[in-house]
């Protein structure tokens, strides 16, 4: 009953007319950030920051308009993994292995549609969980020390052999690359700078978006010259949009199991909305097994990682309200709104703010609904902004590829380092190896690295620690289990292929 | 088609034109991305001013994040360093980045610290259900055997976080600092979240980052580091009434070009002081878990030469000064 009356509360708040347009404004915003390749979630809330400051709006204000930005970036950044093959942001980048081989199949509306229904439900799912759960889960972080967090990265990274299924070398390749460039910058447990060269741009790391958008955007437009415009492979067709009934329904527990795997993801602080969506994709992926068609365009590889990284987005936001611990990156830039707002997150936010917190949960809710309408029977609007000739539609990617790498830190050495990686990731697909694996070893490798640091401090260097919770023995032997199991399953499961599917 | 695609163009021109700006007033760099400390220093005291009449102009606040400051120093240093309208968010971090070398080579006397008002009192934090009931207990325990206690803070390896209870533990006649555990984590909430999971038995950290923490019960406060209790925390002793002289606080203030005329650096000084003085500062600092800290002008540059020169000989000894 309390919470009904909370949440009514909330409705109370959110469904004034203001905030109710701000919800759709932001909606609609968010959705073009998230489609654009290069403007994340994170740094389009980050960008729109200073608005909310100019429009003076009030906290609840602020905070509705921000959350509708970003659960409409989770949305809108499918749209380019599945038109053109570049995530538009980060946690869609599992959504680009079935999301464009199904659109290369001239199925573009149906991965569309289902995408946004598998988003919908994520979202859905994690708005729920948030409003249901959020102070019972916000203990679950306690129970997460180094030795958890390592293992859990370790598993994220053992279950990556699988990914490339042709060559698993390669995506190994592919990730210790990615690890590698996860090293450049200052060790943040002696304060020591690695790899920088002495150039302080590079003291504080690699942002990943710099990394994406080359690897992505930038190699993309080097192989459109290359073929001199001709043949290249952006720009699928979008003929007319369908709901696929069929895919949706067979894809239903996909996109329960990818919501509940997404949702725990996003609880756990530094791990955020990506490790979600991979997460969830490779859960579903062992599931179907390697006669699933994953990486084909598969209905059930495009409902797993959208529903996986709305979930872990509402997931995020858990520990971000109850902890002031934030779940992903994006959640870090909306804690500092908060700050600035004189709102300290916490275990006491849900009690003596709860016009606050019911306020954000009532106009999640909302959000979501008018996503779920954006995004399915008007996703063409989306896709007509991305739908202009490659010649057009290149350099508007380069130029919005510059433009939003250089609102990131202002900086013209983030450009040039974007167009070495453009290069690299040029190479890199000519020679057949999985720029995917890089990109998560870049976000990962860090966090991976920290764990395993302060899980050696504390423990005097004795790597027996790493074993010492029955939490941290869960992960290891999933670890194991999911580097061995795929080299003994593809012997075991080629002969009775027969009467799969 | 080519229309919305355009549209969609406009968009990110207009946001990222949205946060440069044209600038003929004054300028504050935050060197940090918009909503952290550093940020939150430029636009209070760049409203402040403008709200209190010490400026003409609104004062345009530029984020420069990079290199924890560095980015931001070097530019102030290298190509702006008699730009007389310029002002810079500073903290205790920047001092101590520049103690151990951190900015690249460049040092405390390339700029003049203009003034601090207000700071963010340290404080050393367990868990509600440690064993350890005073600070001379933790300090008792580490030296009886120094592994047996691990802190967790919001800073990297020989930050402010870190040097907080080396200094205690100096004080308390423990020289053999390299020997106490510290893993610097993503804020100061997560430190608490290790601590209260028992990961560490010890948090240090800042005042704002544990106050929404004490009211539900997890944790306690066993010492603030400064000169008095703090207002409206009076039952959280001192580490000073409990034997141990330190006073380590996180203090907000500004840094100025070094080629600026004196009377210019002494306007600056003058203008910090009246916002201090301002009702204004005193509610942004009771929103934001400041406590009072105002020094200005030569007192604060003195003060600021005194850090530096503490905290470069103490990483010294860590082993990690650059």
């Amino acid at each position: 009953m309390d919470i009904l009356a909370n949440l009514a509360i909330g409705f109370g708040v959110a469904l004034s007319p203001y905030t109710l347009f701000l919800a759709i404004c932001g909606c609609f915003l968010g959705t073009i950030i998230g489609a654009l390749p290069g403007l994340g979630p994170s740094n389009g809330v980050a960008i729109l920051i200073p608005i909310t400051f100019t429009l003076g709006l009030d906290a609840t204000s602020a905070l509705v308009l921000m959350t509708s930005v970003y659960y409409g970036a989770m949305y809108g950044g499918r749209i380019s993994s599945i038109l053109l093959n570049i995530p538009g942001d980060e946690p869609a980048l599992m959504t680009t292995l079935d999301g464009y081989p199904m659109a290369k199949q001239g199925r573009a509306g149906d991965a569309l549609v289902l995408s946004g229904v598998a988003s919908f439900v994520g979202a859905l799912l994690a708005t729920i969980g948030l409003m249901l759960l959020a102070p019972t889960l916000a203990r679950v972080a306690f129970y997460f020390g180094p030795a958890e967090y390592f293992a859990l990265y370790l598993l994220a990274f053992c279950t990556l052999g699988g990914m490339a299924s042709n060559n698993q070398a390669k995506a190994a390749l592919a990730a210790c690359i990615g690890l590698g460039i996860a090293m450049i910058g200052v060790d943040s447990s002696s304060g020591l700078p690695r790899l920088t060269g002495g150039n302080l741009h590079l003291y504080d790391g690699i942002d990943f978006l710099v990394a994406i958008v080359g690897l992505f955007a930038i190699a993309e437009v080097f192989f459109f010259i290359e073929s001199h415009g001709k043949g290249s492979s952006i720009g699928v067709k979008l003929e007319k949009v369908t709901i696929p009934w069929k895919d949706i329904m067979a894809t239903k527990w996909t996109m329960l199991r990818a919501s509940g795997v997404g949702f725990i993801a996003g609880i756990l602080p530094g791990a955020g909305a990506s490790l979600g969506s991979f997460l969830a994709y490779m859960t579903e992926k062992s599931i179907a097994g390697p006669n699933g068609g994953f990486g084909t365009g598969a209905p059930k590889g495009i409902a797993a990682p959208e529903a996986g990284n709305n979930s872990a987005a509402g997931g995020a936001l858990v520990p971000m309200l109850t902890l002031g611990v934030p779940g992903s990156g994006t959640t870090a830039v909306l804690l500092a709104l908060l700050m600035t707002l004189n709102i300290t997150p916490g275990p006491t936010l849900f009690t003596e703010r709860a016009d606050v917190v019911w306020g954000l949960i009532a106009s999640l809710l909302i959000a979501n609904f008018v996503l779920l309408l954006m995004n399915v029977p008007m996703v063409k609007i989306f896709v007509k902004i991305l739908m202009v000739p490659a010649w057009v539609l290149l350099p508007g990617v380069t130029m919005i590829s510059f433009v939003g790498i250089y609102s990131l830190s202002g900086s013209y050495f983030d450009l040039l380092l974007m167009i070495g990686f453009g290069v690299l990731g040029y190479f890199l697909r000519k020679l057949d190896v999985p720029t995917v694996p890089v990109i998560l070893g870049i976000l990962l490798g860090g966090n991976m690295e920290d764990a395993l640091r302060r899980a050696m401090t504390l423990s005097d260097g004795d790597p027996m620690y790493l074993f010492s919770s029955p939490i941290a023995i869960g992960f290891w032997i999933a670890a194991i289990a999911g580097f061995v199991a795929p080299m003994f399953l593809r012997g075991l499961l080629k002969k009775p292929a027969a009467h799969e599917d | 088609m080519t229309k919305r695609f355009f549209k969609a163009l406009m968009t990110s021109a207009v946001l990222s034109v949205g946060i440069a700006g044209g600038a003929t007033a004054a300028e504050c760099i935050a060197p940090a991305n918009p909503g952290g400390g550093w940020d939150f220093t430029c636009r209070q005291i760049g409203k402040i001013l403008f709200d209190i009449g010490a400026v003409d102009k609104p004062v345009q606040v530029t984020n420069m994040p990079g290199a924890g400051g560095g980015l931001a120093y070097g530019n102030v240093v290298n190509e702006r360093s008699s730009d007389e309208d310029l002002i810079v968010a500073a903290s205790s971090a920047t001092t101590t980045r520049l103690a151990q070398n951190a900015y690249a080579g460049m040092t405390a006397d390339q700029v003049r610290f203009v003034g601090a008002i207000g700071a963010d009192p340290g404080v050393i934090v367990v868990a509600a259900d440690s064993p350890y009931q005073s600070l001379g207990d933790l300090v008792e325990a580490i030296k009886a055997e120094p592994g047996s206690v691990a802190f967790a803070g919001g800073s990297a390896v020989g930050g402010f976080d870190h040097l907080k209870p080396l200094m205690i533990l100096k004080e308390g006649g423990f020289t053999d600092i390299t020997k106490v555990k510290y893993i610097g984590v993503d804020g100061g909430a997560d430190a608490i979240t290790q601590t209260v999971g028992g990961f560490t038995q010890a948090m240090t950290g800042d005042m704002s980052e544990v106050v929404s923490f004490l009211s539900n019960g997890d944790i306690r406060v066993i010492a603030v580091l400064t000169d008095e209790r703090v207002p409206g925390f009076e039952d959280i002793p001192t580490a000073k009434e409990q034997g141990y002289d330190v006073v380590a606080v996180n203090w907000r203030g500004l840094y100025v070009p070094k080629d600026i005329s004196d009377a210019k650096f002494d306007e600056w000084a003058g203008k910090l002081q009246q916002v201090a003085d301002s009702p204004e500062w005193a509610q942004a600092m009771k929103d934001n878990g400041l406590a009072p800290f105002t020094k200005v002008g030569g007192d604060f540059q003195s003060y600021v030469d005194g850090l530096v020169a503490d905290i470069a000989s103490m990483s010294k000894e860590l082993g990690v000064t650059q």
